[in-house]
């Protein structure tokens, strides 16, 4: 398996590769991902000289361990294909897929990403994918997509579209998302793969991002598109676990282990009934943990 | 010879000047020196008017002539109108070699540039210049030298008489007709006249210019009768909307709130944040989202400022009336909220002198413990830059920069890693204006650099685990690796500036900028 198919992906940044000032060094706002945008942020007439911004700055620029994910153009354009070559000339981790209704769609993209990495000698299989859901028929088809192919790490919603095409408009409430968030989040874990949030795009609403934020965090997402580096202290508060937490997890993780060496099935942390089945989740709280940088310890 | 911070000053020009290169910050403490008096010209006559009915009859009756200084202080900032209207006059008077010395001039007197260049004005002595005057300086245009000082060491530069003012045109928001002036009321007011009590103290005449005659007396004066020879009531001193504006909107850019974020952290992490302490800021969008979270993190610790001091703007108003600075010590405003604020009592209006003057018996900076600055250009020396653009040309003004970094006990400089396509972080700088050993610690969005002679400082903040803490070579190359090592600006040999320490001694030179050749 590709290491970095579980990697964290708390923030992932939209990033319109028709400008180099904003791709030039994005780093320094510390994002777990960049999404490297040459789909809609990018007028018509500048594909090509975003293409071009897009490849030199792959080339050129120690993105210093973020991850740089390219947004090509949907399936339905004669633009996608030179997308993807553009991309995996430049090396790039990931190529994101928009408007995905399928697992055929995922697996023709598998296909060219694949002919790119022998065409510019990458090594096949190193670069990732992940899927937008962007339609209520993207959305249905949530498991079929994640198990489309070995190289997608996850599915992501793009809110504006789908409800667009559920015949409604984002209220703020994410109650005409919450459909697609619990379908997706579940088809997401039923394959294994990650699952992140769509976008929320009024900047002036900092108090109704968190919230948002919570929501998704709540319902078990792994991250959250953003448009915007100011969101990134917000996400990433929201998505590393705190001390507290951390601690109590080192404790259960420490007690599950020696308390089965003792052949104890059932006890109490801190005055909190804990067994088997919370061993996988302490785990996890250290690992993200770990990752965020936030934990040093042996666990 | 080579001076303290390793820069050539040619011979000729300390011949010339008659001065010292720079030789440390504290060269010349505790020299004793003995202070110029003024020529006065006293009123006995009851019946002595001081009104006069325009400029030219001012420049009349102070015997304006050729070879002459006059000088301006700079509270109408861009909205001023003193400068060119009286500079107009003396043109249409056919006066020559004109020295003006201005305590900073800018965009506003952009139209003083062909007095540069017929001979009108020869010499120019300012904290700086924006605008075409900085680049008609660069070009060569100006017959004399620019010579650029900090606000402190102008007022010294008065008090040793190494400027002679002949002739102080100072602008008032009100006057009454003996020359008793308010930096507020009327319909240009900027607050304070802070600038100008040492031009009242030194110079032979002072004119008064005002837009609005009060009844007398208009007290309590800002500077007094006693000093004012004549009143000039005009129909505008200043565009008010370019005086002062609304306080600056807390800035939303992320990476100005990083780098505000880094030097809250320096500040609250270091020994002097304590019960009493005192804070200057300046009016960059970062150092006012670093006053911000400062004060949420003085709330929570229950840690209330003693005085801040300098420029104010809104932030530092709103601790006042929020009791959580005992004192504010102004000596400029920069928006309309702080012109307005100067009405409580604990805010005190302070001379230019007391807030920088290094050949006071101390003042104000020297009692600071915190000062956020910004800075054009610093190189690994951790000497800054803030008069010469990256393009060798004069683009901004000293102001107290090197007098608050002296004085500060941490002296904090944010700057982005990269202007542009222009590394900030550099091996040199462009020009020295402020030295390396007033530094402490240079914040930028990729890293916190703490100058090495400040172990206790960066022991502190590596005990800390703030901010991510960086050479200040390693800034310098990270900056390098994403543009290049640029080529040095190419300058003539001809200096048409002089960068004077706040002693007096010289920093620095600037030169000619080089002629493109298009065809090259």
């Amino acid at each position: 398996m590709n290491p970095n198919m579980k990697r964290l992906r708390r923030s992932m940044m939209f990033l319109n590769c028709q400008k180099p000032s904003l791709i030039k060094d994005p780093y320094v706002y510390a994002p777990d991902s960049i999404m490297l945008d040459l789909e809609d942020a990018v007028a018509e007439r500048e594909k090509d000289a975003a293409r071009y911004s897009l490849y030199h700055a792959l080339q050129e620029i120690d993105y210093r361990g973020v991850e740089r994910v390219v947004r090509i153009n949907g399936l339905d354009t004669d633009l996608w294909k030179e997308d993807i070559r553009c991309s995996i000339a430049g090396g790039c981790d990931a190529v994101r897929i928009p408007k995905t209704e399928t697992a055929k769609d995922v697996q023709l993209v598998e296909e060219a990403v694949l002919k790119a990495e022998k065409e510019f000698h990458v090594e096949p299989g190193r670069t990732l994918i992940m899927a937008a859901l962007e339609s209520a028929r993207g959305v249905m088809n949530a498991f079929e997509i994640c198990c489309a192919s070995s190289r997608l790490f996850g599915i992501a919603l793009s809110g504006g579209d789908y409800t667009k095409d559920l015949q409604t408009t984002i209220s703020g409430t994410g109650v005409e998302l919450m459909g697609a968030r619990q379908h997706m989040i579940i088809a997401a874990r039923a394959a294994g793969v990650q699952c992140f949030d769509t976008v929320f795009t009024d900047l002036n609403n900092m108090d109704g991002f968190r919230k948002d934020v919570e929501t998704i965090h709540a319902m078990g997402f792994d991250g959250k598109s953003i448009i915007n580096p100011r969101q990134i202290p917000i996400v990433h508060e929201i998505f590393t676990p705190k001390q507290k937490e951390i601690i109590f997890a080192e404790k259960v993780v420490r007690e599950i282990d020696s308390k089965r060496a003792q052949g104890i099935g059932v006890f109490t942390v801190d005055g909190k009934m804990i067994d088997i089945a919370f061993y996988d989740g302490a785990k996890r709280i250290l690992a993200l943990a770990r990752a965020s940088g936030v934990y040093k310890g042996e666990l | 010879m080579k001076n303290a911070v390793g820069r050539e000053i040619p011979d000729d020009i300390l011949r010339a000047l008659g001065k010292e290169p720079f030789q440390g910050n504290n060269y010349k403490n505790g020299v004793p020196f003995r202070r110029v008096a003024p020529i006065i010209h006293p009123v006995m006559d009851n019946q002595h008017s001081k009104l006069v009915k325009d400029i030219h009859e001012a420049l009349v009756k102070c015997k304006a002539h050729s070879g002459m200084t006059v000088s301006f202080h700079h509270h109408f900032r861009e909205g001023d109108l003193i400068v060119n209207m009286v500079m107009e006059e003396i043109h249409k008077m056919g006066l020559k070699n004109i020295t003006l010395a201005a305590t900073s001039l800018g965009k506003a007197h952009d139209p003083l540039v062909p007095m540069i260049e017929d001979g009108t004005i020869t010499r120019i002595e300012a904290s700086g210049v924006r605008g075409m005057i900085g680049r008609t300086i660069s070009e060569g245009k100006l017959k004399g030298l620019a010579i650029m000082r900090s606000h402190g060491g102008r007022v010294r530069s008065l008090m040793t008489g190494e400027t002679k003012v002949d002739i102080a045109f100072i602008g008032a928001p009100t006057s009454d007709d003996y020359g008793n002036l308010r930096g507020i009321g009327g319909k240009t007011n900027c607050g304070v006249l802070s600038y100008s009590h040492i031009d009242g103290d030194q110079a032979e005449y002072v004119v008064a210019i005002t837009d609005c005659l009060v009844p007398f007396p208009n007290f309590p004066a800002h500077i007094s009768m006693t000093k004012v020879d004549y009143v000039c009531v005009v129909d505008a001193i200043g565009i008010p909307e370019k005086i002062a504006t609304g306080a600056a909107k807390p800035t939303t850019d992320q990476r100005k709130l990083m780098m505000a974020e880094y030097c809250t952290q320096v500040v609250v992490n270091t020994p002097y944040f304590k019960d009493g302490f005192s804070y200057q800021t300046g009016v960059g969008g970062a150092s006012i989202a670093s006053t911000i979270s400062l004060t949420r993190i003085m709330e929570e610790r229950g840690i209330k400022m003693g005085f801040g001091v300098g420029g104010l703007t809104k932030p530092m108003c709103d601790l006042l009336d929020r009791g959580m600075v005992r004192v504010l010590m102004d000596t400029q405003a920069f928006d309309l909220d702080t012109v307005s604020n100067v009405i409580n009592p604990a805010h005190h209006r302070i001379s230019a002198g007391a807030y920088a003057n290094p050949f006071n018996k101390g003042a104000f900076v020297n009692k600071l413990d915190y000062v956020i600055l910004a800075s054009l250009e610093v190189d690994v020396h951790f000497n800054c830059n803030v008069v010469v653009g990256s393009d060798g040309v004069i683009t901004g003004a000293q102001g107290g920069h090197p007098d608050t970094a002296q004085g500060a006990k941490c002296t904090i400089v944010i700057c982005p890693l990269l202007q542009g396509r222009i590394p900030a972080i550099c091996s040199e700088v462009t020009t020295v204006t402020t030295p390396g050993e007033s530094v402490d610690v240079v914040v930028t969005d990729y890293g916190v650099a703490v100058n090495p002679n400040r172990h206790d400082l960066l022991e502190a903040l590596r005990k800390a685990d703030c901010v991510p803490l960086k050479t200040i070579e390693e800034l310098r190359d990270i900056a390098y690796s994403i543009t290049g090592e640029p080529d040095p600006v190419e300058f003539e040999d001809r200096v048409v500036g002089i960068i004077e320490a706040r002693d007096g001694t010289i920093m620095d030179v600037v030169r000619q900028i080089k002629k493109c050749d298009p065809k090259e």
